[in-house]
């Protein structure tokens, strides 16, 4: 594995929620070929904490440095478009990042024989195999998933986990948020429960409740 | 950019995706008006400019909401955020999508509809020309209350009450630039100002509403 510079680094990132901190002073760093699994109970930030990542919303403290144009963002849902095919949906992200090509995704997320299903006639858990498809057609080598194997079942789980396994023996990197165990014995853990943001009285940072924006 | 503009057109296009609903709208809103006032041409003659604006307006603001709340509902509005392209380029293609799809039929449909309304021969020519530098405003200034509204359940009312008074500067204009068109009067000013209207919407409220989308998508 190259020693280059790591492909994100955050450090003592602070993240709020409607106003109110979630988590702070949490720092790590995600080199190339490295998979990072954030575990933490529900509430804890851990979708608050991708979508500051993905820039979404502001940090309250800290920095996050990475690269310009390396992240690709997958959220709790889809963007898929009921009405088009999964040809049509796959091929927009395509072309939205540049790369244009699709028939690898098809393929490495078994999509193949549904391409010409529109979205709306999908399971769920085949919903959920096209937008990972999505990452891989991004070309991004920084995969930011939240909660990526939701209605997965175990055969799409194990198909997903060779997905990111691959991901990473190119040089990628991948952060999720996943309560399951993928199998990616390589993967770190790191569990934000330590990270948790204390109240005010006790040293932590103030929230920015009464703004107008929160 | 443009996998978004015809990414946008298809949805249109297909099953639920409201195209054509603007356009007969706006030609309702043409036929109750003699229902209304009654069949006399040279009434109908006189308001004809201000009532095919108005329709023309009403019918733009009907599919306003679902500019970015579909999007929004089914997360890909979190999606194209983290995309390489530009939000400010995201509303920009959505309301070029909107004017393909509501505003364009708007203009090709308005002469047929003119004649509902007795208007003068002189006007024909005029009502094309200020609804196709017109409607482009519309659908600009829509996306900033679409962007406003994003996420918020029900929104479409209060997107029109954000929207219409952003609207009358234009409608006023369009109207004014139909009537004098229709007298034969001089119609420079009114022209210029339509034209410098959508020009300056265009240039400008692409920006506020992305910033609007950034703050909603927090």
């Amino acid at each position: 594995m190259p020693q280059a510079a790591p492909m994100l680094r955050v450090e003592n990132l602070a993240v709020t929620r409607g106003g109110l901190p979630v988590l702070e002073g949490l720092g790590f760093t995600l080199e190339a070929g490295q998979a990072l699994v954030l575990r933490g109970p529900n509430g804890i930030g851990k979708t608050t904490l991708l979508r500051t990542l993905a820039g979404l919303q502001p940090a309250l403290a800290g920095t996050i440095s990475m690269p310009p144009e390396t992240m690709a963002y997958a959220a709790h849902a889809d963007g898929l478009k009921s009405t088009l095919t999964v040809t049509e949906n796959l091929s927009f992200w395509a072309a939205v990042y540049g790369t244009g090509a699709i028939d690898a995704a098809l393929d490495r997320m078994n999509l193949r024989q549904l391409a010409d299903r529109p979205a709306h006639s999908l399971s769920a858990g085949q919903k959920r195999r096209l937008g990972l498809a999505r990452l891989l057609v991004t070309g991004r080598p920084v995969w930011v998933l939240d909660e990526p194997t939701v209605s997965l079942d175990a055969a799409s789980v194990a198909l997903f986990a060779g997905a990111v396994r691959a991901h990473l023996a190119q040089g990628g990197a991948a952060l999720m948020a996943t309560h399951i165990d993928l199998g990616l014995s390589e993967a770190t853990v790191l569990d934000l429960a330590p990270f948790k943001a204390r109240p005010p009285e006790l040293g932590g940072i103030a929230g920015s409740f009464d703004e107008a924006f929160a | 950019m443009i996998a978004l503009l015809t990414r946008d057109l298809r949805l249109a296009i297909r099953a639920g995706g409201g195209f054509g609903l603007g356009l007969a709208f706006f030609l309702i809103v043409v036929t109750l008006v003699p229902f209304g006032v009654g069949p006399e041409g040279g009434v109908l003659a006189r308001i004809a400019p201000g009532i095919l604006w108005l329709g023309a307006l009403l019918a733009c603001l009907l599919s306003l909401d679902r500019i970015f709340a579909l999007d929004f509902e089914d997360g890909s509005l979190d999606l194209l955020a983290t995309a390489p392209i530009p939000l400010e380029g995201v509303v920009s293609v959505k309301a070029v999508a909107h004017w393909i799809t509501t505003g364009l039929p708007l203009v090709l449909a308005a002469p047929v509809f003119g004649v509902l309304l007795h208007l003068p021969q002189a006007a024909y020519f005029w009502l094309v020309v200020s609804l196709a530098l017109g409607t482009p405003a519309l659908s600009v200034l829509g996306t900033f209350g679409a962007a406003l509204t994003v996420g918020l359940k029900r929104g479409g009312l209060l997107l029109s009450l954000l929207v219409l008074p952003l609207y009358v500067p234009t409608l006023i204009f369009g109207a004014e630039l139909v009537r004098r068109g229709a007298n034969g009067m001089d119609t420079q000013v009114p022209l210029l100002m339509l034209a410098g209207i959508t020009a300056a919407c265009i240039a400008v409220v692409p920006f506020a509403s992305a910033a609007a989308i950034r703050v909603n998508l927090r």
